[in-house]
């Protein structure tokens, strides 16, 4: 899909995380729009499964470590046939609903279950190695959030991925420099992060995380690197979308009011037209 | 003793056996493949083995990314480390997620014996007993160890194997070890009347049984379950031996709360309400000694068990 489809795409895919979540009352609002942009490239032109392929041995695989923007992660398993938007929106945190907050592998498209952080690395780091020992040519996917590097197994999954030579994953920080108490540097600080992850023995990508034709050379460019993993640094914005929310750690897990809502709806309307007509 | 075998050389050579055969085997170690008795596997199959240095929290979610693609996974590191440090891993990678792993605790319970509370597990049965999806064994000699670990090479669930460091003295034969996954074993008293039933697991079977010959030749009839599976416990067995007697021993290489003695408390309070004494290690850092030194001082070896019988009749 060209970056214009994605960008109209994404403004469509962000109005069914609202929705997902005002039906839920209740989501991780803020980080889903900051994963946005790289889950729906990473989807859309890069990672190789479907609904059609969600049980082949050589597919892609992706585990989303910040587990808790799986609104985003519903609204593009549903764009991808995986999910029915209309069941999601209806059952969405409700009473024996199996789409929870989190990750549920019980459903199609989802490899791991996750929620608690600093996770996905070290599975994903057992993925590539079973790709790498049985000789198979699928890549396996990552997002994790900025506040989730604080977790030491982060760490240990980083160090293990440079040993074993993993150039068959791609890890994705989604660097949107707020976590729930504050900015990152205050809570905990992580620069320099590409100097960090380059030490461990990473190739290091940084790239503007909202922009979608750089996430998808990005995407591009990590599959030609060789002899080691890589970790595409996003520079992203929290609440991507409307002012209302953009960089505001109290929209963490904000649940919109009512007036909130509509004035989101109408920013991303008026974002999903300025895309449709290639401003 | 006749035995020079640890049962984690057991699982070793079952490994080592269905590796030939089956190149989705795959043995991960942290920094512990000496210790876990893995080191001819290592070398055997080293495209099967892993080696994820001293870094528990990752060997458990790598051995649960390699199970997600269809690899059958074994991690091995000290039961002290791996039931705790790992903890989460074992919850969220492991069982929640329900993959293919099974989890080996080596050295546990209290096979580190002089160095201290740091290498002992006396936790590891409540902790991973109370994991949705996780299931938790301790066998009680090399030969059920390699049954019960070629019946886990079968399914495609997850479990934690506990064993000790040290060789144990055999209670079955090559030829002679009666095993069904989660089936209790009967050492005595199938089916007949018993004055006291004792169920153990793990390295306090065997004091259990020489009890229980103690207790015969003073004219008390002891009826004895192998109870490896800790969980799912076999219930059955458990109200069947306890019907079957005027009261019930429970002995195990744990902490007092959570563990075998707690568990078959349950069922019997709940099924056939009598008696039930749980024979375990103290609410409290153990003395230092080696296993039998220290089985013998908290009463668990088969003179304490005898005694604990025979106070609980009295």
């Amino acid at each position: 899909m060209d970056a214009k489809e994605l960008e109209v795409l994404s403004w469509k895919l962000r109005q069914d995380v609202l929705d997902i979540i005002v039906a839920g009352d209740g989501g991780h609002i803020g980080g889903d729009m900051s994963l946005m942009n790289a889950l729906l490239v990473l989807y859309e032109n890069h990672l190789r499964v479907s609904p059609e392929t969600a049980d082949d041995p050589d597919r892609d695989r992706f585990v989303l470590s910040k587990g808790h923007s799986m609104e985003t992660y519903y609204a593009v398993l549903c764009e991808m046939g995986f999910l029915d938007l209309k069941d999601v929106k209806a059952r969405f945190s409700k009473f024996g609903s199996p789409y929870i907050g989190h990750p549920n592998n019980k459903l199609p498209g989802i490899e791991m279950n996750s929620g608690s952080l600093g996770h996905g690395l070290p599975v994903c780091v057992g993925m590539a190695l079973a790709g790498k020992r049985g000789g198979k040519k699928y890549r396996v996917y990552t997002v994790m959030g900025d506040g989730e590097l604080a977790e030491g197994s982060v760490w240990e999954g980083a160090m293990a991925a440079a040993h074993f030579g993993l150039d068959n994953l791609c890890a994705v920080v989604d660097r949107n420099g707020l976590q729930i108490s504050g900015p990152t540097e205050e809570v905990m600080a992580h620069e320099p992060l590409e100097a960090r992850f380059r030490s461990f023995g990473w190739h290091v990508l940084e790239v503007d995380g909202n922009s979608i034709p750089a996430l998808d050379a990005a995407f591009t460019a990590a599959k030609m690197l060789s002899g080691k993993p890589t970790v595409i640094l996003a520079h992203t914005t929290k609440g991507y979308g409307s002012e209302l929310m953009e960089n505001r750690a109290d929209w963490h897990h904000h649940l919109p009011t009512a007036e909130e809502y509509a004035q989101i709806k109408s920013d991303f309307a008026a974002r999903k037209e300025a895309a449709a007509h290639g401003e | 003793m006749a035995n020079k075998l640890p049962n984690r050389a057991a699982i070793c050579e079952t490994l080592l056996t269905h590796a030939k055969t089956d190149p989705d085997i795959f043995v991960l170690c942290s920094d512990s493949r000496g210790s876990a008795s893995l080191t001819q596997f290592a070398e055997a199959f080293p495209e099967q083995f892993v080696e994820i240095g001293i870094a528990e929290q990752n060997l458990v979610s790598v051995a649960a990314g390699l199970a997600s693609c269809g690899k059958k996974v074994f991690a091995a590191s000290p039961a002290c480390f791996l039931s705790t440090r790992s903890y989460e891993q074992a919850k969220i990678d492991v069982a929640y997620s329900n993959t293919n792993v099974t989890l080996i605790g080596i050295s546990g319970g209290v096979s580190y014996g002089a160095l201290g509370m740091s290498h002992h597990s006396a936790q590891d049965i409540a902790a991973m007993a109370a994991l949705p999806n996780m299931r938790v064994y301790l066998p009680s000699d090399r030969h059920q160890t390699k049954k019960l670990i070629e019946a886990l090479l079968l399914d495609e669930k997850p479990a934690y194997v506990r064993v000790g460091r040290n060789p144990v003295e055999d209670i079955y034969t090559e030829q002679d070890a009666p095993f069904e996954l989660d089936k209790a074993v009967w050492l005595r008293g199938k089916d007949e009347k018993a004055d006291i039933a004792l169920i153990a697991c793990g390295e306090t079977v065997k004091p259990a049984l020489v009890a229980a010959e103690l207790l015969e030749a003073e004219g008390i009839r002891a009826s004895v379950l192998d109870m490896y599976c800790v969980k799912p416990l076999d219930r059955a067995a458990v109200v069947e031996a306890a019907t079957n007697a005027r009261a019930v021993v429970t002995v195990e290489e744990h902490s007092p709360f959570g563990g075998l003695g707690a568990m078959v408390a349950q069922v019997v309070s709940e099924r056939c309400p009598k008696m039930v004494k749980n024979l375990a290690l103290p609410d409290a850092p153990v003395v230092t000694g080696t296993s039998a030194e220290v089985f013998a001082y908290y009463g668990l070896d088969a003179l304490g068990i005898a005694k604990a019988a025979k106070e609980v009749l009295a």
